[in-house]
């Protein structure tokens, strides 16, 4: 028998009941350990690529021309960053058309304007500066000196600079027609809302019709065809959920959903394409992951349990509230910040039900229109221009940071709540 | 013993002195169309402890479980027949079973304190069925009944999932006579527990019955001969179903059963 030095003893006598095979076990083994890592990698470097990508989108440098030289703007020796704010109206008069003056003034008069609000417009609106041509972050670092000798040559006048696409103004501008200047302010606060709106309406009916499935309804036909009708909707696609969406909120309830019931509608929206008719389409899509993920949470919380509470002469009330819903809370909550996380990233269905593509107003409540991050991310992605590419990289950032927020809150709570042994 | 001050209307007796605590009539258990006992009619004494004992699969759990109608919380679980508490049926239609649970305490196989502080297991109970008076003093009360207080009483507020199997479920026996029932079921209380745990609760069990009525269902034959006053022997039919052989004094039934099978199976015969 050639069984190798890895047996460490022989049985007392050869035996012919059992082929030696110990190495053939081990070597089993470790094979499927190594497909094993292979799988973990393959994952791993996919995210590399993906982060890899949008940082290398989100940074690098730019190559700037001003129409207006900012020196032949200098009032009397006075250069233009240093002049006072009755210059710089005056400036911004004589050189932009009156048509936008008035219109300037009416968004905000020049007199509740402060200086810098002032110096900024000037900048937009006289110097002009423009962005010619922009690099990504690994050709910024590994080749400036071939783009400078690019930008000399094809770019005279043009200044190379670095720039962060993702900026605090990034953060805090609205939408804008030039990427130069555009934010994404209006598409975070609609995500916000929206996310918000969408978490305070599946969650009390995901978890509701969890316990009612798992705790009250009796074991029968309908109630079986429910439970296995829910698990099937978890897996329609989201745009399905975005054309029920259409045709219930936008369309069959927007006196409801254009807030016009309670007379809140805001006149230039009025038919239903508002956050909240994109809160509840979302509510649609997520409740049936709710569900399920709450009723597996209250399917594992120990039958012993339940025997204790009822034994002590707990009503089925107190024993779902005291000691049912504590023990599947942790389940629960790990379940919905999946579905919600879920809810932030979604498009498609936002696109059905009518999200705004381009739109510089605010929201301020469920009924206003709306636009979300990932809408203005792929809005964003098909502009032919390069620099949208790049704001569209930095808004990515922005998407991967709330959601990561969100999730470790969501973990926070969760551990909150888990109950320690 | 101190009557709670919520006492439930239907099933309100004066002490009297009944001659049985509680007792089976024509009992019979359906497990959807299989029927896991028949025919029981069991009288346990007050203030005793009565084993119930038989092989496996004999029946002996549904019977406890029918006793405070535990067995409702299988959902295909049916039961025929009356259990007779004070004179009360506690299968008619207005009584609560609630209630029933309430009057009518069980401590389980294994240890399930609720995940909890320890005081929190003792008060839970207490508290949600209405108690008014002090729950410190009922904390410390039960537990000193239940033999728990002195190895507990600096960490009350400490997890009860940290004591040891046998402190946990004496901390369980704790727990049920903080509601203040009049009988307590036991269902193989010391089977998960090593030998000088079980013999904490069976000590325990000793002292409880000078104030409550036992029923414990017990794998162990020197466990029902050590422990109860009484022995109900069950064995399984042909169709699996579960019947009472007989019942009597422990003493008797160990020493001069009159059926042939309990003789067989207390000198391990079979079983």
């Amino acid at each position: 028998m050639n069984v190798g030095s890895a047996r460490l003893f022989a049985p007392a006598e050869a035996t012919t009941t059992y082929r030696p095979n110990l190495e053939g076990r081990h070597r089993r083994g470790h094979l499927w350990r190594v497909i094993f890592q292979v799988s973990t990698l393959v994952g791993i470097v996919a995210l590399a690529a993906l982060l890899y990508t949008v940082l290398d989108d989100s940074f690098g440098l730019v190559a700037v021309r001003n129409q207006v030289d900012p020196a032949t703007l200098a009032i009397a020796g006075t250069p233009l960053d240093e002049l006072p704010k009755e210059q710089l109206v005056e400036l911004l008069g004589e050189n932009v058309s009156a048509g936008l003056m008035r219109r300037l003034e009416s968004d905000r008069p020049f007199a509740q304007r402060s200086r810098q609000d002032v110096y900024e417009l000037v900048v937009e609106r006289v110097v002009k500066p423009e962005i010619v041509a922009t690099w990504s972050l690994s050709d910024s670092l590994l080749a400036r000196g071939a783009i400078a000798e690019t930008v000399a040559e094809k770019h005279p006048g043009a200044q190379l600079q670095f720039r962060s696409w993702l900026s605090p103004d990034f953060l805090t501008s609205p939408q804008a027609s030039t990427a130069a200047f555009a934010g994404v302010r209006t598409a975070v606060l609609g995500s916000l809302w929206t996310i918000a709106l969408t978490i305070l309406v599946a969650f009390p009916l995901g978890v509701g019709a969890a316990i009612y499935l798992e705790e009250y309804a009796a074991d029968n036909f309908v109630n079986r065809v429910i439970r296995t009708n829910i698990a099937n909707l978890a897996g329609v696609p989201s745009i399905i959920y975005g054309m029920l969406g259409l045709a219930i909120f936008v369309r069959g309830l927007s006196g409801l959903t254009s807030g016009a019931f309670a007379g809140l509608a805001d006149p230039t929206t009025a038919n239903g394409r508002t956050i909240l008719s994109a809160a509840l389409t979302l509510v649609l899509l997520i409740l049936p992951l709710i569900i399920i993920n709450a009723q597996e949470a209250i399917r594992a919380v120990p039958s012993s349990l339940r025997l204790a509470s009822y034994g002590l002469g707990a009503t089925k009330w107190q024993t779902i509230r005291h000691h049912l819903l504590p023990s599947a809370l942790p389940g629960i909550l790990t379940g919905s910040i999946l579905a919600i996380s879920r809810a932030i990233g979604e498009t498609a269905p936002l696109v059905v039900v009518g999200a705004s593509t381009f739109i510089a107003v605010d929201p301020t409540g469920p009924f206003s229109k709306f636009t979300t991050l990932p809408i203005q991310i792929y809005q964003w992605t098909s502009r032919p221009q390069p620099e949208f590419r790049h704001i569209a990289a930095a808004a990515i950032l922005v998407l991967l940071a709330m959601l990561l927020s969100l999730n470790a809150g969501a973990i926070a709570l969760r551990n909150r709540y888990t109950v320690r042994s | 013993m101190i009557q709670t001050a919520v006492t439930p209307p239907t099933l309100v007796v004066a002490p009297s002195p009944a001659e049985y605590a509680i007792e089976t009539r024509d009992l019979n258990v359906y497990y959807g169309s299989f029927r896991a006992v028949k025919n029981v009619d069991l009288a346990i004494r007050p203030r005793r402890i009565t084993s119930i004992i038989g092989p496996s699969g004999c029946g002996k759990s549904t019977v406890l479980r029918a006793l405070n109608r535990m067995n409702e919380l299988v959902p295909s679980a049916r039961t025929t027949g009356e259990v007779l508490f004070h004179g009360h049926n506690l299968y008619h239609p207005d009584v609560d079973p609630v209630q029933v649970r309430q009057r009518i305490g069980m401590v389980f196989q294994r240890p399930n304190p609720f995940p909890k502080s320890i005081y929190d297991n003792i008060a839970w109970g207490a508290r949600i069925n209405g108690y008014q008076g002090s729950l410190d003093e009922l904390v410390e009360r039960t537990l000193t009944q239940a033999a728990l207080w002195d190895e507990v009483k600096d960490k009350l507020r400490q997890s009860a999932l940290a004591l040891s199997g046998g402190q946990q479920q004496r901390l369980c026996i704790a727990r049920t006579i903080a509601v203040q029932p009049e009988l307590i079921l036991m269902d193989e209380p010391a089977s998960a527990l090593d030998p000088i745990a079980t013999l904490k609760i069976e000590e325990l069990m000793h002292q409880l019955a000078r104030d409550y009525t036992i029923v414990i269902v017990t794998h162990n034959m020197q466990q029902a001969a050590r422990v109860s006053d009484e022995t109900a022997f069950f064995m399984m039919d042909d169709d699996r179903a579960g019947y009472l052989v007989e019942s009597g004094s422990t003493k008797r039934i160990f020493t001069n059963p009159r059926d042939r099978r309990t003789e067989d199976y207390i000198t391990g015969r079979f079983g």
